[in-house]
């Protein structure tokens, strides 16, 4: 690195020059060329997942994504995390409650007594905490597998479906960590749901 | 099962360090080697079409005004392209121009490789705007600071005048670096299920019969290049929290060590420039060091819970849960929070702000320090700039002349370095300040207490740092947040860079002192110590003040 720089073509003016003609070179490269390379690659070996893992029905119409959380309002139907944008998947958000802030204790509180007020027969200490705070995106599509458990009392009661069956329903739409560590377990609440729809429309 | 989740990932660390680094070296060593007959066409191909036709050394001023030149340009045509962008194509969303103040802050943001958002991806940006002004910037300010820290440690390592040719280390940065991991790592997303299209948001009917609108786009290659270069703004407003951006545990792991991977491995880089490995691992040792102690902190403090929730009686094994989603749970939250704010990405895969103050204490004081790792390179130039300290500390305790390297530090050397550490403190204390006494700034605070304080004095640590993420309940979209913040964003990424660049040529030209009995050692355990004292003692000096009346203050309440 010894070679001093006093070549033509080195001073300061034609820096500017290099400058001007990298910026614009790197954009295309960087800002169009990568990313159209990507979307075709991605659009031609995995389109299933490049455009969003969208989920349908049983006739064919498409209810959602695997990926993204949707509100159940009916008591029958497994109740997925509490969202603050009520699942709204065009602008992903939370309250950002700080631990101290007295808003969260409250809505906690309330959410407490709205889950002891549907499920009479589980004890609140069996309340799983994932079940009653808002997650991070506002669209979480899972519950734990002990979110799930608990729901089923209500579920059986509301729709004659026997646990059993209920809790078979859950362990098959349970997922385990990814390659059998990483992440926690987790239940697909809009697929389950699905498959739990087709048995009430029999 | 968290512990060993957590476990696996640092092994994964430890193992890839030494490859990694030999291969990033190489690439910056300029000596023919394998990889040149991969790369070397498309390089020359590159340097005919910029017109660079020799690529003789810089001087470090030089280099400096390259680099900013270079910065320049990107800054002034990525602000022209958000303000038009409604007119722009790729726009199926219709997304209209971005507000003057809000462009000021975003394309300064993602200059600075800081990537504080104060717009929402899904309805601020268009797909071109995402694309050549976001994921652009994400590779070019990535390879800026990349090529500033390698130019820093020639000139620690070489003797002569220069500093290498920014030209050629941003272009090689993209060609051998940049490019190939990112393409590998957004088809790897893509199979593990986030999206990359170009088709409009998507609108479906709900299993209860309701219309869901579902945001989508290129995002994976957007995920790829935010890790890779950490840069940490994400496609959509909740960052890597959001289901299409990070949709299981492996995604999480593949964006931690995408983000992790190469900042560790630039010690082992200086090791290698230095002809002394120790050096490195002296360097490595000491961050990992702080690391992992700022690691445990989070991990326990999130595991713990929130005593005020845990008190109502419910089933609070998990951990805290608020702001954190159920695939990731608190082992790989609180890992890539802790990696987040280590490596400057300032990606999140959960709310910062609803972290239990402890816990959110972690990504605040790593961030005051910026040391751990670092960014693109920031991190290992502020760690040497810790160790000169150190080293000059030593010598007036023992009343020699401190040597680093086998370079005498002198005065002139030492203002440079003490401006550059000032400069952190002073860019985050004083607009935090200034925050608290105008009504701009506090009308923006929304959780009330002690963790207001926290809110506002993260926004600017994390603009000073360069790192991005945010206590996001902060309505931080007025006037009053983006020109601040933007200005912070601006000096804490060129005022240390420039200084460094000094101090790097003015050792660069001195005289070599030969190594005696007497020369104190910078590649023992002695030193190890030494180091990780010297940012200890200057960051609690520094910074303790606020920690207390923020996150300590919020601690003690709660318990």
């Amino acid at each position: 690195m010894d070679q001093t720089n006093k070549l033509p073509g080195t001073s300061s003016g034609s820096y500017v020059w290099i400058a001007i003609r990298g910026g614009i070179l790197f954009m295309i490269l960087c800002g169009i060329v990568y990313p159209l390379l990507c979307t075709g690659l991605a659009q031609l070996l995995m389109p299933g997942h490049a455009n969003g893992s969208l989920i349908k029905d049983a006739s064919g119409q498409v209810v959602g994504s695997e990926l993204i959380g949707q509100t159940f309002a009916d008591p029958k139907y497994f109740q997925g995390r509490v969202s603050s944008i009520d699942n709204a998947a065009d602008g992903s958000g939370s309250n950002n409650y700080a631990p101290s802030n007295p808003d969260l204790l409250k809505r906690t509180q309330d959410s407490i007594a709205a889950w002891q007020q549907a499920n009479p027969d589980v004890p609140i200490s069996k309340l799983p905490i994932d079940l009653i705070t808002n997650s991070g995106s506002g669209l979480d599509p899972h519950i734990s597998p002990k979110s799930a458990a608990v729901q089923i009392p209500r579920i059986s009661k509301l729709t004659g479906i026997a646990p059993d069956t209920l809790q078979q329903l859950v362990d098959k739409h349970t997922g385990g960590r990814d390659l059998g560590v990483f992440g926690e377990p987790r239940v697909n609440v809009l697929e389950l749901n699905l498959e739990l729809k087709t048995m009430l429309n029999k | 099962m968290g512990v060993l989740q957590i476990v696996i990932v640092l092994a994964v660390v430890f193992l890839l360090v030494k490859p990694l680094g030999t291969y990033v070296y190489h690439v910056y060593s300029n000596e023919p080697n394998r990889t040149d007959r991969i790369f070397g066409w498309l390089e020359r191909f590159i340097y005919a079409l910029i017109g660079l036709k020799e690529r003789a050394g810089m001087t470090w001023k030089k280099y400096v005004l390259s680099f900013l030149l270079t910065n320049i340009v990107f800054v002034g045509l990525g602000y022209l392209l958000l303000r038009i962008q409604s007119v722009l194509p790729l726009n199926p969303n219709g997304i209209g121009n971005m507000e003057q103040t809000l462009s000021f802050n975003t394309i300064i943001s993602f200059m600075t490789n800081t990537n504080l958002q104060h717009y929402s991806g899904e309805s601020g940006l268009s797909y071109f705007s995402q694309m050549i002004v976001i994921m652009m910037m994400m590779f070019t300010s990535a390879a800026t600071g990349f090529s500033v820290a390698i130019a820093f440690v020639r000139g620690l390592t070489s003797k002569g005048k220069t500093l290498g040719n920014f030209f050629e280390d941003f272009v090689k940065s993209h060609t051998r670096i940049f490019f190939p991991a990112a393409i590998g790592v957004t088809l790897i997303l893509v199979a593990l299920q986030v999206p990359q299209t170009f088709d409009p948001t998507l609108t479906v009917t709900t299993l209860e019969g309701a219309t869901q609108h579902i945001a989508i786009g290129p995002v994976a290659s957007l995920e790829s290049i935010k890790h890779l270069g950490t840069n940490g703004g994400g496609f959509f407003g909740v960052n890597s929290a959001h289901p299409f951006e990070n949709p299981n545990g492996l995604t999480n792991v593949i964006e931690i060590l995408s983000m992790w991977l190469l900042p560790a491995s630039l010690p082992y880089v200086y090791g290698r420039f230095a002809k002394n490995r120790k050096q490195g691992w002296v360097v490595f040792s000491a961050m990992m060091t702080l690391f992992i102690a700022f690691l445990v902190v989070a991990y326990a403090s999130e595991m713990h819970g929130n005593p005020a929730i845990n008190a109502l009686g419910i089933d609070h094994s998990e951990g805290s849960m608020e702001g954190k989603e159920v695939r990731l749970g608190v082992a790989q939250s609180a890992l890539f929070t802790t990696v987040t704010t280590a490596a400057t990405t300032g990606s999140v895969d959960n709310m910062h702000d609803t972290l239990t103050p402890l816990g959110g204490m972690v990504p605040l004081a790593e961030m005051m320090l910026n040391v751990v790792f670092g960014g693109k390179g920031v991190g290992l130039v502020n760690m040497l700039m810790y160790a000169i300290l150190g080293v000059f500390l030593c010598g007036l305790m023992v009343g020699r002349t401190p040597e680093f390297l086998g370079r005498k530090i002198e005065p002139k050397e030492m203002k440079l370095i003490a401006v550059a550490i000032l400069m952190h403190p002073l860019i985050i204390l004083a607009p935090t300040a200034i925050a608290f006494v105008t009504d701009l700034g506090k009308g923006a605070i929304t959780n009330p207490g002690f963790h207001g304080i926290s809110q506002v004095l993260y926004e600017y640590t994390s603009s000073a740092a360069n790192n991005g993420s945010g206590f996001e309940g902060l309505a931080d979209n007025t006037s009053f947040w983006n020109i601040t913040t933007g200005l912070v964003m601006l000096l804490g990424r060129y005022i240390s860079m420039i200084a460094m660049m000094a101090v790097a040529g003015s050792l660069v030209r001195k005289q070599w002192v030969p190594e005696t009995i007497g020369t104190f050692r910078t590649d023992n355990k002695l030193f190890y110590g030494i180091l990780i004292g010297t940012v200890l003692i200057i960051g609690a000096l520094t910074f303790l003040p606020t920690v207390v009346l923020g996150p300590i203050a919020e601690f003690l309440t709660l318990r």
